[in-house]
């Protein structure tokens, strides 16, 4: 706080945005240094809600430390779960059941239709507009009963296993699965209409929070955020995991490197993802939903590294095992904080009101950064 | 040209506010659209998914019987702690030593209804119950024994 | 026919032939400041829960439905809480204008009040300058916000009320445009003559387009005017938490609450009286029997309908659209609204020269 009153000069003004904001979504603490209404620098302050999810990792074994993530990312937390789960079965050498795998990309691509419906309502809450936030929460809603009817959990599914799924889907998935396509397609002008298509709206997104593709890369950012500077990061495209090059669908490209662009390529996102989910829905195969392991996971000896794509970008899982029963160290590469660390960089010279419109295109879950 | 460009540009704006008017109008008039839930009367009516994690609650037969051996596998599984098994040990008629649960202690406040203890039991002794009203005034009150009292283990579940 | 007017005016009688003159008109006074503030109460009341159903039926959600029938009472407990509620003033807020500020912002609304004509023969104060006693009258709604804003020591109550400083001050010229459009046609600023002169048909439907045009700029204007979304960069709670009542709680941040709803009645009200006929009824051409029968509506249910009417539109566009950005907000009025409006001005007198509109 002292040094970035140090560099401040007269008629700067500093505030204090958080760590209790209605614009952070959470316990983020923004010291912005203005000038009339025009950002000069924002300085993100974090640790607010740390909760050493790393540290914990390590004393649980290798079944027990899934849940864990589910409270990093909790909008994506099937994703979450997904990549440990991947990072143990690669230490393990297991053979997951193709009828699992097909269960685990259909409920990750679910859950990322859900991260980004809440994303549209909550950017648009940031942006003023009240009314999308029910608008989008009333498709998520129908995600989450399918969710809460296979898993038993709404939000923290903890449903993926080391080998597999932890239940078989229930029988009315597939019905319900398809009501939600019938839903969401219906639905999705209303999106265009009552946000995109805006005037208000788009003079707001259009040309502000400028990423250029180099300092996209250089910063680290991944996901969407890349992908609105017209950088190519799928990780389901470019490292393949599970059956995703079996499947058809595109990677998302906009070049607008604005914070319109992000928003497009979000929103175009949750079309290939029921384009995913079509594609898989009536061709789940039948078979086990769990591979035989051990009651006891013991990895060997060595280093694991497993990234997937979730709604916000890159996650990275990585696993240092001595040989026993509980993680020796463990490393998440959490897309949320390197995408925060663009703030500084797009938001300076902008106006405040911009500020909050950014961090909605940035996708920010707090306790993905802190962790 | 100017002029013919300034016009429609704020023929378009003025267009897609009133669009963004006729989707929101259409929600105003149409009150059936609404999916407010009111959950405090609709008690009677709610049905939760039979797969919902709730709480961990240990069934008993008729007679009082349940199916724990006391064997702990749930409290290993579990990753905070939340199950605490004591265990005692009964004599058979036969005049044998026999381990058996004393009290299944069950923290609800720590539990993150993970499902690990459930899938680790291996005699179905305890399952997902589908109650979520669990607010209390007294902390207390969240430390559960899950064995009712006097209840011992069914026959033939080892 | 049972009507206000007539209501005034034998309360007026039995005044003046019980008292003398003097004391007659202390009390006359007496009792229309007793009814604003009546009026002021039940609007508050009426307009909040109006709001909270609008916003609730748009959000498809259910709105308040606990107290009272259908939640109609709902406003009243609001009010009973914020009564009850400790009103507090930070240490280091300048106290005096701190407290002072709310009260203007009421007195300021409670002003405006006097030339509104509620019904027929119905009007507190029928001053012959009425039109432009309202738009002078409320550009002393800023000083309330800059006051607040300044005294609470708060940065974000001090930007919220800088943006609102600039926001009214230029929002002004466009809705003040859009009144003199229809004051070039009535050639009076008299509130009862502009009422009397759309006795054959409202000015909205009688001034041909440019009518309609500043009609729109009007609606925009005072909404911006009364700091409502999507023009609410006063109170933007995304960006500066509640702008310049963040630090106001209690019964002072109610009076703020309170005026901000009745400025929207009020500005409604006038743009009721000057392109929809305030009290007059809807009369068609010489349709002598519909026209007859549109008399039989009582002027003050005309009046509060159509008042009702553009609150409701106001609370629309409040539901519906995002926040402007402050330079979008500025640029909009400065590039768009004021050329728009002056041109539109331009064309109404050229109109009103040659006698073409209705």
């Amino acid at each position: 706080m002292v040094e970035e009153l140090g560099k401040t000069t007269e008629g700067d003004l500093v505030i204090n945005v958080g760590p209790q904001h209605p614009a952070t979504h959470g316990v983020l603490h923004l010291v912005i240094t203005l000038n009339g209404e025009t950002i000069k620098n924002v300085e993100p302050h974090l640790g607010y809600i740390h909760r050493s999810i790393e540290k914990m990792s390590e004393s649980l074994t290798y079944r027990q430390f899934i849940y864990v993530t589910s409270r990093m990312d909790y909008l994506s937390a099937h994703i979450n779960n997904h990549a440990c789960a991947l990072c143990v079965e690669k230490g393990l050498q297991v053979e997951v059941p193709e009828r699992a795998q097909v269960i685990r990309v259909i409920m990750d691509e679910l859950t990322r239709i859900a991260s980004h419906e809440l994303w549209w309502g909550a950017m648009a809450m940031d942006l003023g507009a009240l009314t999308p936030f029910f608008y989008a929460f009333r498709e998520r809603e129908t995600i989450n009963e399918i969710m809460e009817e296979t898993c038993g959990a709404r939000l923290t599914m903890n449903y993926m296993v080391p080998g597999g799924v932890l239940q078989d889907l229930h029988p009315d998935f597939q019905r319900k699965v398809k009501e939600f396509i019938q839903l969401y397609k219906r639905k999705i002008h209303e999106y265009d209409e009552l946000v995109t298509g805006n005037i208000i709206f788009q003079n707001r997104m259009k040309g502000v929070g400028y990423l250029s593709p180099e300092d996209a890369i250089s910063y680290g950012c991944s996901g969407p955020v890349t992908r609105g500077s017209g950088v190519s990061s799928d990780i389901r495209k470019r490292y393949p995991y599970e059956i995703y090059d079996k499947l058809e669908f595109d990677e998302i490209l906009e070049t607008g490197c604005d914070s319109f662009a992000r928003y497009l390529v979000r929103i175009r996102e949750m079309e290939q993802s029921v384009r995913i989910i079509e594609q898989l829905i009536d061709n789940i195969p039948e078979g086990d939903f769990q591979a035989k392991t051990k009651a006891v996971l013991k990895l060997p000896k060595g280093e694991f590294y497993q990234r997937v794509e979730t709604a916000r970008g890159e996650l990275g899982v990585y696993i240092v095992s001595e040989g026993g029963t509980t993680p020796y160290r463990i490393k998440y590469r959490s897309p949320g904080f390197s995408n925060l660390s663009v703030l500084n960089k797009i938001a300076t010279g902008s106006k405040l009101g911009d500020l909050v419109a950014m961090m909605g295109t940035l996708d920010l879950v707090i306790p993905d950064i802190d962790r | 040209m100017f002029l013919k460009d300034y016009i429609k540009e704020v023929y378009g704006a003025v267009k897609s506010l009133v669009v963004g008017m006729r989707r929101t109008g259409y929600y105003f008039t149409h009150h059936k659209e609404i999916i407010t839930e009111q959950y405090p009367d609709n008690r009677d009516t709610l049905k939760l998914a039979d797969r919902f994690k709730g709480e961990v609650v240990m069934p008993h037969n008729e007679n009082n019987e349940h199916r724990c051996t006391g064997c702990t596998a749930c409290e290993l599984a579990c990753p905070n702690g939340t199950i605490k098994v004591i265990t005692r040990f009964d004599i058979t008629p036969e005049g044998k030593k026999k381990k058996a649960i004393d009290k299944l202690v069950y923290h609800l406040e720590l539990c993150t209804m993970c499902n690990l203890c459930v899938t680790a039991c291996p005699s179905d002794a305890i399952k997902m119950a589908q109650t979520f009203e669990h607010s209390v005034y007294d902390r207390n009150k969240l430390t559960k024994i899950l064995n009712n009292p006097g209840s011992k283990i069914m026959e033939g579940v080892e | 026919m049972w009507s206000l007017s007539q209501i005034a005016g034998s309360i007026h009688e039995w005044l003046s032939t019980t008292f003398n003159p003097t004391i007659a008109l202390v009390l006359e006074m007496v009792i229309a400041g007793v009814a604003i503030i009546g009026l002021f109460a039940v609007l508050g009341l009426v307009l909040v829960i109006m709001e909270r159903k609008v916003a609730a039926w748009i959000q498809i959600r259910l709105g308040p439905n606990r107290v009272g029938p259908k939640g109609l009472l709902q406003s009243a407990a609001d009010t009973v809480k914020l009564l009850v509620k400790e009103g507090m003033t930070p240490d280091g807020a300048d106290k005096f204008l701190f407290n002072l500020a709310p009260f203007i912002a009421m007195i300021v609304a409670m002003l405006l009040m006097a030339p509104i004509a509620f019904a027929k023969d119905f009007q507190l104060w029928d001053l012959n300058i009425g039109i432009l006693y309202v738009s002078s009258v409320s550009s002393i709604m800023v000083i309330s916000i800059l006051m607040a804003g300044w005294s609470s020591n708060n940065k974000y109550s001090l930007m919220g009320a800088m943006r609102s400083g600039a926001q009214i001050v230029s929002y002004e010229l466009s809705a003040g445009l859009a009144i003199l459009t229809i004051v070039v046609l009535t050639g009076s600023l008299q509130v009862s003559e502009i009422v009397q002169s759309q006795a054959n048909g409202w000015w909205l439907f009688k001034g041909h387009i440019p009518a309609i045009i500043a009609f729109v700029i009007f609606m925009i204007a005072v909404t911006a005017e009364t700091n409502r979304a999507p023009f609410d960069l006063a109170e933007a709670e995304s960006e500066l938490t509640a702008g310049f009542h963040t630090e106001y709680s209690g019964m002072k941040f109610a009076l703020f609450f309170l005026s901000e709803y009745v400025n929207v009645f009020i500005v409604c009200a006038i743009g009721a009286t000057l392109f929809l006929g305030g009290w007059m009824p809807f009369h068609i051409g010489n349709w002598d029997a519909f026209n007859h029968v549109m008399d039989y509506i009582p002027s003050s249910v005309w009046f509060f309908g159509k008042t009702f009417f553009l609150i409701f539109l106001i609370m629309w566009f409040r539901w519906t659209f995002p926040r402007l950005r402050i330079d979008q907000l500025l640029n909009l009025e400065w590039k768009y609204l004021l050329p728009i409006s002056m041109v539109n001005l331009l064309l109404m007198t050229a109109l009103a020269i040659l006698g073409w509109h209705f």
